[in-house]
């Protein structure tokens, strides 16, 4: 397909259609802003061997997949391609489909990505956004439900400390 | 604009307090600030977008749009950088500065930080050279700070201070745990650890609260208002005089001058960037060591065509900050009680008289870290991801400690700012190209310190301890100082002992690039006391439109 507008408004439809029956069924809903689906699937299947799941929730749980998907569209913007070449760097290497390769094949592309002179790049940036996403601020769309905090003992609800309160829209307070 | 008694440029720790000098003794003031004035409300307690971690970007000016600097790396590579990249320097454009943000260490330098040359001789390739005031010149001044800007701390039992006369109008803060272990280790290995002195209220002062000991402090504007800086102290009180008025999101662009080179006012880019015009009497420039060296660097005139105060070439030089080394210490026990603002024990045993040694730095511990600063703290050789990363992250998170200090630097004539050729600011104004490394002394004396630290955490129990080591490169940040250096010579210095530029006598530099040396401590109380010095000088002196001679 040439036109890239009319892939990204497909793949943005296909995204709804599947969101809504995944919703529907009770599922996840995460939806993304800057990724494809298949984009989604394999950084999924990365990030949960950068931080895995054990007895407490990995960057999966965390979502940490939502806070790069939003800073690609943000902050992150100028890291784009190397995203979008990574990614299918990685499905390349893992036979097409790396969401789809065997544990062993999937940690086994992983090494490759880090030790390649150019794609090492892409896993540098990789391992850094999935750092800030899991232990940073779930504003910010990761860290869902401050479960990096609550494994490290973090008092999540500060008393002290105003995290919940912001200006309302528009609104100041005086200075002083 | 109607014509003032003075324009300060730059509402910090320096300008802050000599816009309330000068007005609230009868002096018309107009203070220009670039940045805006953020509410304790405004800003968000964002552990990835704030003054010291920014990834996200940063929460207290300047905006990374429209506000690049060149930086030169030790190959000679250059490189477009913004405000929230760390080889930028930047400290903070806001009211209130870097005060604002900052951790709030209250430290008065040590006596020989103000004779450094006649302590340590003048060691090949760096400019060392002594203060021309003493620190009996600046004791009244430090006490002065203290006491109008707020200090709570207790350091009576801290043998190598200078002589104080009064003591800090504030207790200091109950320790915490790691405050209590430390303290017993330093006592057992016969160190004098006492409170750090902070500018902070530990009880309601100044009309304002005490500190209810959050983790969200350094980087961050207190919600309470318990860290005292010039935004909610002298500045409101600059204001209340009715004399001073602050005008927000104003660049300054360059001083004028009349045809004798006399200063005459600035002119400056205001909130919508329309050009104005300031006139002053006299211009106050403090907008700390890389901006205000700009600034003197972009006001020409035929007299100083390169640059104000520039005649000999040094504005700009010997930049430097602090370079900070220690080591950080894992314990067994759980040594994290989640009370800001985590530093509170510190030790001046190794600032001088380290044998071999030129110099040396005071020692405390970290303040508090959120989980996302855990990352850089995690011990050398831990992998950086996968499951032992996260192993590590739980192991050591609430089981570590950090001991370091700002390691005093030598000053190098290498180590500066200057105008970059090509690039400028959103406004059009030439930008700073930034150069330099560390001398090697400074290296040395920073991994010495380093291993004090270890002492220390392995005296206190620490079952592993590493390093944080220095590296190469300029220094600078929020404790970039040294540009504009202050002496008595005009052919090796940029302002006299009052901060006046030897050239023109009514512009007057008050803020850190007036240190010669910067001590082996933070350097805000050390800033806010000259300026309180200078302002004196300034009312007892001026005659409405020169100094009286």
């Amino acid at each position: 397909m040439k036109n890239p507008d009319r892939r990204r408004f497909l793949q943005t439809a296909a995204a709804v259609a599947a969101a809504g029956s995944a919703a529907g069924c009770g599922g996840a809903r995460s939806r993304w802003r800057f990724f494809s689906l298949e984009e989604g699937s394999t950084l999924r299947a990365m990030v949960a061997w950068i931080i895995p799941t054990d007895q407490d929730p990995g960057a999966v749980e965390a979502d940490t997949m939502q806070y790069i998907d939003r800073q690609l569209r943000g902050r992150f913007a100028a890291q784009a391609k190397t995203y979008r070449d990574g990614l299918a760097a990685a499905n390349r290497l893992a036979g097409g489909n790396y969401a789809a390769a065997t544990a062993a094949r999937q940690q086994e592309v992983l090494r490759q990505l880090e030790h390649d002179p150019e794609l090492h790049r892409f896993f540098d940036l990789l391992v850094a956004h999935c750092m800030q996403g899991f232990y940073g601020n779930p504003r910010h769309g990761g860290n869902r439900d401050f479960v990096s905090w609550r494994m490290l003992g973090v008092p999540v609800l500060p008393a002290r400390g105003r995290d919940t309160r912001d200006l309302p829209k528009g609104g100041r307070y005086e200075k002083g | 604009m109607k014509k003032v008694d003075a324009v300060v440029i730059g509402a910090g720790a320096g300008g802050g307090v000599v816009a309330k000098e000068l007005s609230t003794h009868g002096l018309s003031v107009v203070l220009l600030e670039r940045g805006k004035w953020y509410g304790p409300n405004e800003d968000r307690k964002d552990d990835l977008r704030n003054q010291r971690t920014t990834i996200l970007g940063n929460n207290s000016g300047p905006e990374d749009e429209g506000n690049p600097r060149v930086v030169v790396d030790l190959q000679g590579h250059e490189r477009i950088v913004a405000p929230s990249q760390g080889e930028y320097s930047n400290n903070a454009a806001c009211v209130g500065g870097g005060t604002l943000t900052y951790g709030a260490m209250a430290w008065r330098y040590h006596p020989l930080d103000f004779r450094m040359r006649s302590t340590y001789g003048a060691p090949e390739g760096s400019t060392l050279e002594d203060w021309p005031i003493d620190y009996d010149d600046l004791e009244p001044y430090y006490e002065k700070a203290e006491w109008e800007i707020g200090v709570s701390g207790d350091d009576s039992n801290n043998p190598f201070k200078g002589p104080r006369k009064k003591a800090l109008p504030m207790p200091p803060l109950p320790p915490t745990r790691e405050h209590t272990l430390l303290r017993a280790a330093a006592e057992r290995l016969k160190l004098h650890p006492f409170h750090i002195p902070m500018l902070r209220n530990s009880v309601p002062y100044g009309g304002r609260p005490g500190c209810m000991r959050c983790r969200w402090c350094v980087g961050f504007a207190c919600e309470v208002n318990a860290k005292c800086g010039t935004q909610n102290t002298v500045i409101p009180t600059a204001l209340a005089s009715g004399l001073c008025e602050l005008r927000t999101g104003a660049m300054v662009k360059e001083i004028q001058f009349d045809a004798r080179g006399r200063a005459t006012g600035v002119a400056y880019f205001d909130g919508d960037d329309r050009l104005e015009t300031q006139e002053a009497e006299l211009v106050v420039v403090s907008g700390a060591a890389t901006e205000s060296a700009r600034l003197l660097l972009n006001s020409r005139h035929a007299l100083f065509p390169h640059g104000l105060g520039n005649r000999f070439d040094w504005v700009g030089r010997n930049l430097q900050g602090h370079t900070y080394t220690g080591a950080v210490g894992y314990f067994e026990e759980d040594v994290y009680d989640d009370l800001g603002p985590g530093a509170g024990i510190a030790v001046s045993d190794f600032n001088h008289g380290n044998p071999g040694l030129k110099g040396g730095a005071m020692l405390a511990n970290e303040f508090i870290r959120l989980p996302i600063h855990m990352l850089s703290y995690l011990p050398p050789g831990t992998p950086r991801w996968g499951k032992a990363h996260k192993d590590a992250m739980r192991k050591y998170y609430r089981h570590t400690i950090c001991v370091q200090g700002p390691t005093q630097e030598m000053p190098l004539w290498e180590s500066r700012v200057q105008l970059d050729p090509k690039v400028k600011d959103r406004w059009g104004i030439p930008v700073l190209r930034i150069s330099g490394d560390k001398h090697p002394l400074t290296l040395e004396t920073g991994r010495a310190m380093a291993e004090k630290a270890v002492l220390w955490l392995k005296e206190a129990g620490a079952a592993e301890i590493w390093r944080k080591l220095p590296g190469h490169g300029t220094s600078g940040g929020q404790h970039q100082a040294g540009t504009c250096r202050m002496g008595d010579d005009p052919k090796t210095s940029v302002a006299n002992k009052y901060g006046q530029v030897h050239d023109v006598e009514n512009v007057v530099v008050a803020d850190g690039s007036l240190h010669v040396t910067n001590g082996g401590f933070n350097p805000a109380l050390t800033i806010m006391a000259n300026a309180y010095r200078i302002s004196e000088h300034i009312l007892q002196t001026w005659r409405g439109s020169r100094f009286r001679s």
